[in-house]
């Protein structure tokens, strides 16, 4: 920084150095309270571009002084504080689950559905493997899991002796939403990670049914999944859709930078991750408290899983909570 | 390596920087909230189990308990990072100690939505263990992000008081001192230095700023005491009165 001793730039600066420092004070108070009135609101602004248009002066008239740094770095600080979005509001929450989940549904559809038939070839190449090499059970299955079929019980049944249902559901959630974040997150792996987690997931979902299968206990697998499976297997390709989408912002950031397309795309498909999320969590309820009791029917589960699956696409499709009266605009 | 900046342009089209925060912030900023989570949980634990012990507590009471508090404990650990990041708008315990805030790559306060991308994917940053890809991410890229950043399009930098407040400084100098703005800020990084310094360097240097400054200092005769030339130089710059 140089010195700047110019005497007629000096009494300047400090006959307005006062006037900054409360113009600086009274616009990071004001910025910090939550509503402010119109007024309120222009008062501050004016105050900010009266530091703004004096940096500029103090600049031109005493470039790389200590004041001019003194102002730039206030300025910036009030940059930050002035320039907030909304609160994230109850009308917000509104669009989002309205129009944004819907939204970013509609834009990874086509490769939700290819991550789908991705997902159930994958299934039919796990179900011919464990079918052709049985022995190749232990790569995807316990000891424990693998002893009890042999046995003929499937463990399904038994995790209710893991603790209450409660807290089942909330280990399944918890575990549930690492895989769909860890599908999402790994898409930028140019989308492999996405592929990567769907196939793995087919592979061991397709031999488990056949494994249980070969031991007479493939309905009773089915009938375990019935319930909490649709709505869980197509959250999983959802997220990884989402992931693919943002492997492809990296390959194809069009008329963006990557950095700036990877940015958009995240922006864009955020509302859909948390859609996943509270998916999830019914899910998980189901599978807590309906999947691991034998004394529900399979029509009721079949009830159950199609009904939320239902629900799941009238909300993605946007026709759940569609608007009935005219859009009001501010 | 040049300390790195993040270059926003305000309302009035006049361009201006913020000092990025490096590894170094971040991992005090991420240790310090990382310690309030951990505690917060932990005492929630404790409190479960010393209700466990008050006598005549029914035993299913005391299971559900157990549970409940369990289930508190785990998302306070793993929820607090991002509720904190999005009701204190970016400005978390540990950031606010270390000094540091999360902005916009145009250097406004982020939403929610940005602050929540930049949390999933602590999912990548914390791979294989204790943040080692976020930490080698943050070392290598310009702006010093990890890949959280990358992807919600934000940036940690230094906040104004971590740097000393430099206008408070520059209107206290105003008010109380005679010199120009440069020459009170040299004399006072001299004056906040000055025992750090090794005794025969500071004398020497605040001669030399004395010199330069003050017409009224006498050059002649014999070399003044340590203690009064530190006392002129306060004196210069008003925090104590001139004799």
């Amino acid at each position: 920084m140089g010195l700047s001793n110019d005497p007629e730039a000096a009494v300047w600066v400090r006959r307005h150095a006062a006037q900054w420092q409360q113009l600086a004070a009274e616009t990071a108070a004001s910025a910090r309270r939550t509503h402010l009135s119109v007024e309120q609101a222009l008062q501050t602004l004016g105050a900010y571009r009266t530091l703004s248009r004096h940096l500029a002066t103090v600049r031109s008239q005493l470039p790389g002084s200590l004041p001019a740094a003194a102002l730039e770095r206030t300025c910036a600080q009030l940059h930050t504080v002035v320039n907030r979005p909304a609160r994230f509001g109850r009308a917000e929450w509104v669009r989002m689950v309205r129009e944004d989940v819907p939204a970013a549904a509609a834009a990874v559809r086509v490769t939700t559905l290819w991550l789908a038939a991705l997902l159930a070839v994958s299934t039919c190449a796990g179900w011919w493997l464990i079918s052709r090499y049985p022995e190749l059970v232990s790569l995807i299955a316990s000891p424990q899991m693998i002893d009890g079929v042999e046995h003929g019980h499937l463990w399904t049944y038994q995790i209710l002796t893991l603790g209450p249902p409660a807290l089942l559901s909330a280990r399944i959630f918890s575990n549930n939403v690492m895989v769909t974040l860890g599908a999402f997150c790994f898409g930028t792996l140019f989308g492999l990670g996405a592929f990567y987690m769907i196939a793995f997931n087919g592979l061991m979902l397709g031999g488990l049914l056949a494994f249980t299968h070969q031991h007479g206990l493939g309905l009773g697998l089915l009938k375990f999944t019935l319930a909490h499976g649709p709505v869980e297997l197509s959250v999983m390709c959802l997220a990884a859709a989402a992931g693919t989408a943002l492997g492809e912002a990296l390959i194809r950031p069009a008329e963006f930078t990557r950095h700036e397309a990877l940015r958009r795309r995240a922006a864009q498909l955020g509302p859909l991750l948390l859609a996943c999320a509270l998916l999830l969590l019914g899910s998980g309820l189901i599978e807590g408290f309906v999947s691991p009791r034998p004394q529900i029917s399979i029509l009721a589960r079949l009830a159950i899983g199609l009904g939320y699956w239902t629900l799941m696409l009238l909300w993605l499709s946007g026709r759940l909570f569609r608007r009935t009266g005219p859009r009001v605009t501010s | 390596m040049a300390d790195a900046v993040l270059t926003v342009r305000s309302l009035t089209g006049v361009e201006m920087t913020l000092p990025v925060a490096g590894p170094g912030m971040r991992s005090y900023a991420f240790l310090i909230d990382w310690q309030i989570r951990l505690l917060g949980a932990l005492a929630v634990l404790l409190i479960v189990v010393l209700l466990r012990l008050l006598p005549g507590l029914p035993k299913p009471l005391g299971a559900h308990l157990l549970v409940g508090g369990g289930i508190v404990a785990l998302s306070i650990y793993l929820l607090y990072q991002p509720v904190a990041e999005i009701v204190t708008r970016g400005r978390t315990p540990g950031l606010r100690t270390a000094g540091a805030r999360i902005v916009t790559l145009e250097g406004t306060t982020p939403g929610v939505g940005s602050l929540l991308i930049r949390n999933v994917f602590r999912l990548i940053d914390a791979l294989p263990l204790c943040y080692v890809v976020g930490l080698i991410t943050c070392m290598l890229t310009e702006r010093h992000v990890r890949l959280g950043d990358i992807v919600a399009g934000t940036v940690m930098v230094c906040a104004a008081e971590a740097a000393g407040a430099p206008l408070e400084r520059l209107v206290l100098h105003a008010q109380r001192s005679a010199l120009t703005p440069d020459t009170a800020e040299l004399v006072h990084d001299l004056l906040e230095r000055f025992n750090t310094l090794a005794p025969a360097q500071r004398t020497a240097l605040a001669l030399a700023v004395l010199r330069k400054v003050d017409p009224d200092f006498d050059v002649s005769g014999t070399a003044p005491e340590e203690g009064a030339l530190r006392a002129r130089l306060e004196a210069l710059l008003g925090s104590v009165e001139r004799s």
